[in-house]
């Protein structure tokens, strides 16, 4: 049932569901908002999920508690689980949707995730993915032993070759390793647990896996980088990118470099997936989602989250203006760059920004913290069930996406309006799946070309 | 009735005897599947068990002392434990799950959130078996740093012991750093605060500020604090430097005399290193003591089974733990006795599984309540009261935190 008749040769949607993260988009303001931690908002929000037939749940990670002014940031959520260990949890919860986290290539060592990630892949039936990020500044480093020590132009080389190691090892152990013959006393096929030994640039390794590969082999892809060397890293390796261009034109831009860079590598267009992160707000007809977008927009960026956010441009404390008053006169501290640690938003250029933003605020007579709405708030998806549905098929079928992250504001229940109403809209246009085929591993609900390395060659260079 | 017997259950692949996969009974083709774990730890639970130990090691298993083996007739391959118990906790409500997890190649960081998050994830029923690793094979697979091979009768001659100090002064270094993530946000961070916009109180959340020899953590977890705060520390120890390790920096101790006499012995010098080593932070060291069992319902059965995989194994089963090949009235004799001479509880390791923890959960456990050395298990939670937590089981309270007890790391805070 998931894949589209003959006789319809619409493009497909696929969806993606963003746990509420540790931005000012989750509103933990809002009455229904329930515990960011506790395990019952992560299966509540799984499951949802499921029930909408989307094709994975994602979590972000962030390795150190954010910090802004030299001081813990307070006013957005905070606290978060071990991604791996909890998406092993919500395996044992759900049957059919994919689980991916992100995980850091700089702060983990390929021998150890690999067995972790192909764990994680056994437990859930292989329905594992992993976002690579290479966060590698001090600041995240302080949390690990070796600090610091990637510099940033090596991120990629080093993200590419722990791909590399991580794929030899879940290749290592031969499809029929374990004979497990009870009357002969034969476990193991002889050579059948191969060694990796790799000595590349960043890793010098030899070693056998205590485990085969997962049902996947190889997990699904993810990638986020948006610089060229990070374009040019997910046209290499990635199965999907988790994209922020949201915005019509931009998109179809994206969408077309990206693809573009395809070629290159070999691959077709459909193997590999760009999936915008998008907000959502929906109402009976298209006044009322506005008005309730406006709502979500003002609930997101409080005055304090709208100094703060100012601040990370300005570089120095603001808090004596009024944000609901005009832009601080002031030019940004040069000196002040880093004010927020542990978020990647800082501006290149602070008084070119600032210039800018001072402009726009003139121009169109916004206070401070109408200008941070007007910056941030991204609800691309605005509208009745149908409206919204009717766009996001506009966008897969003129190839701005193949789809989106869809990030719900409030946790656990911030999509189930969403499945409710949406998903029905997408399924009576003949774009979305109305069943999991049986069996299906998350490479499968993707259609992620054979990247996977089972049955790939020798593991032994 | 004196105080309750405490009682764990080792899970390790098809059971501790190498030839356990040959049994007809086995699930050798299953250890890498879901379903295998989560039956075993739901028949420990149902039997009443108080924890499951999962077990793990960095690499491949091995007959060698600190080398790889290319035998291709004994059971070979293992999950990650942590994730298997993440994996197994929210389908189950009243065991603990105390997964192995190493401390010489992992980043303490990482071990500190992951196991947080299993005791979010079971409600307060987490616990963690520290392990250090001592092979040159696992320090290769990761590629950082080199340990000298060891082979075992060098190694009792006193040869490369210091290696193993050092290992094991870098597993307390581990430990330390994690209880400190651990604590690192007070139960009440977060505030929720509409009126004031603040999410989080600042001031309850605490940079770690830990700098050993091995170990450098400069803030705070990522996870708030968990239902028991500190996860129980429960670790095998085999010799004075284990012990001590144990003593410094855990909750409970496995050790594994083989008789009455080495009881007395071994629990002498742990409460030695008790009395020089265990701060103030710490409970009492509970002690536990390992058993390999194997039962049958009379001795003769007991003792033929264990020929007869010991033949298939090409060897006798050679262990740490004392082997017990008995009926289920005989070790319950023997549990009795245990705890007589002083010890806390039992850790057992079922030979085969999952044909001996089904006898220790049919008989050993009812018998034990009969002649009452355990009360029965609480049937769940009555509605209204908070589920209860591993350290509820083992009659450790809820530790105070770190960071608001302890002046010196108030200060260090402070400074920050």
């Amino acid at each position: 049932m998931t894949t589209p008749s003959s006789l319809d040769a619409r493009r497909q949607v696929h969806l993606a569901a963003h746990f509420p993260g540790v931005n000012n988009t989750t509103l933990w303001s809002d009455p229904r908002s329930e515990s960011q931690i506790a395990f019952s908002s992560f299966r509540h929000f799984a499951q949802n999920a499921e029930r909408g037939f989307f094709d994975y749940l994602f979590l972000a990670e962030g390795l150190r508690v954010r910090e802004h002014k030299g001081r813990i940031y307070e006013a957005d959520v905070a606290g978060r689980p071990n991604t791996l260990a909890i998406l092993a949890a919500v395996a044992a919860v759900t049957e059919h949707i994919g689980l991916v986290g992100t995980l850091s290539a700089t702060f983990n060592e390929p021998y150890e995730l690999a067995r972790q990630l192909a764990t994680a892949d056994h437990l859930s039936g292989g329905r594992i993915g992993w976002n690579i990020v290479t966060t590698s500044d001090a600041f995240h480093g302080a949390n690990f032993r070796r600090g610091a020590f990637l510099d940033r132009d090596q991120r990629y080389v080093r993200a590419a070759e722990f791909l590399e190691v991580a794929d030899r090892f879940w290749s290592s152990w031969a499809p029929d390793a374990v004979v497990a013959d009870k009357a002969s006393g034969r476990f193991l096929a002889d050579g059948g647990v191969g060694e990796v030994e790799h000595h590349g640039l960043h890793f010098d390794v030899t070693g056998r896996a205590t485990l085969p590969g997962g049902p996947q082999g190889r997990p699904l892809i993810v990638q986020a980088g948006d610089s060229a060397a990070g374009r040019d890293f997910a046209a290499e390796h990635a199965d999907v990118i988790f994209s922020l261009h949201s915005e019509f034109a931009d998109a179809q831009r994206f969408y077309a470099d990206v693809k573009g860079r395809l070629p290159g590598h070999g691959r077709d267009e459909d193997s590999l997936k760009v999936l915008p992160a998008i907000g959502f707000a929906l109402g009976d007809s298209r006044a009322e989602a506005e008005e309730k977008a406006r709502e979500i927009a003002l609930a997101q960026t409080s005055g304090a989250t709208a100094i703060a956010f100012l601040e990370r441009v300005w570089g120095r404390d603001l808090t004596e203006y009024d944000p609901d008053g005009p832009l601080p006169p002031i030019d940004p501290d040069p000196a002040g760059a880093g004010i927020t640690q542990g978020r990647a938003n800082n501006a290149a250029d602070p008084k070119a920004t600032a210039d800018a933003w001072r402009e726009r605020a003139e121009a169109e007579r916004l206070s401070i913290r109408e200008l941070v709405i007007a910056l941030t708030a991204r609800h691309g998806l605005v509208g009745t069930p149908a409206q919204v549905a009717a766009e996001i098929d506009r966008f897969v079928q003129e190839r701005a996406s193949d789809g989106f992250v869809i990030v719900g504001h409030t946790n656990p229940y911030g999509l189930d309006e969403f499945v409710d109403t949406v998903v029905p809209e997408l399924q009576e246009r003949g774009v979305y799946r109305r069943s999991y085929d049986e069996g299906a591993t998350l490479r499968d609900l993707i259609g992620a070309q054979g990247r996977s390395s089972v049955g790939s060659s020798a593991a032994v260079r | 009735m004196t105080r309750n017997l405490h009682l764990a259950v080792a899970l390790e692949g098809t059971g501790w005897h190498p030839a356990s996969w040959r049994e007809p009974a086995a699930r050798p083709t299953e250890i890498f599947t879901p379903g295998y774990w989560l039956d075993l730890v739901r028949a420990a639970e149902a039997g009443g068990v108080d924890f499951v130990t999962i077990e793990d090691s960095f690499g491949l298993q091995s007959s060698r002392f600190g080398a790889a083996d290319d035998r291709v007739d004994q059971l070979r391959g293992r999950l990650d434990a942590l994730l298997i118990a993440s994996y197994v906790a929210p389908r189950i409500s009243r065991i603990g799950l105390v997964p192995t997890v190493t401390t010489t190649h992992t980043e303490p960081f990482h071990v500190a959130t992951a196991l947080q998050t299993l005791d979010h994830v079971s409600e307060g029923r987490a616990g963690w078996q520290p392990r250090i690793s001592a092979s040159p094979d696992d320090a290769a697979s990761v590629g950082r740093r080199t340990v000298p091979a060891l082979d075992l009768e060098a190694y009792r001659r006193g040869e490369g012991q210091a290696i193993v100090h050092e290992l094991f002064d870098e597993a307390g270094e581990v430990v330390d750093a994690v209880r400190r993530v651990w604590d690192s946000w007070e139960d009440d961070a977060i505030v929720r605060d509409v009126d004031s916009g603040r999410f989080l109180d600042g001031e309850k959340v605490h940079y770690t500020e830990f700098e050993g020899r091995y170990v450098r953590i400069k803030g705070a977890s990522i996870t708030p604090r968990s239902p028991q705060g500190q996860p129980p520390v429960i670790a095998l120890a085999h010799a004075t430097v284990p012990f001590e390790f144990a003593a410094a920096h855990a909750d409970a101790v496995c050790i594994t005399p083989h008789t009455p006499e080495q009881l007395r012995e071994i629990l002498a010098e742990v409460h030695d290193a008790e009395a020089r080593l265990r701060p103030t932070s710490l409970p009492p060291l509970l002690v536990y003591a390992d058993l390999v069992v194997l039962l049958e319902d009379n001795a003769e059965d007991a003792a033929a089974a264990l020929e007869r995989l010991d033949d298939q194994a090409g060897d006798t089963l050679a262990s740490d733990a004392l082997v017990v090949a008995s009926t289920p009235a005989a070790l319950v004799e023997r549990l009795r006795e245990g705890q007589r001479l002083g010890l806390d509880g039992f850790r057992l390791r079922p030979a085969r599984l999952p044909a001996d923890l089904d006898t220790i959960t049919r008989s050993v456990v009812p018998a034990l309540e009969q002649a009452g050395l355990r009360a029965p298990a609480p049937d769940g939670v009555a509605p209204g009261t908070a589920p209860r937590t591993l350290r509820d089981t083992l009659g450790l309270e809820r530790p105070a935190n770190l960071f608001t007890h302890q002046p010196a790391l108030r200060d260090s805070e402070v400074s920050a």
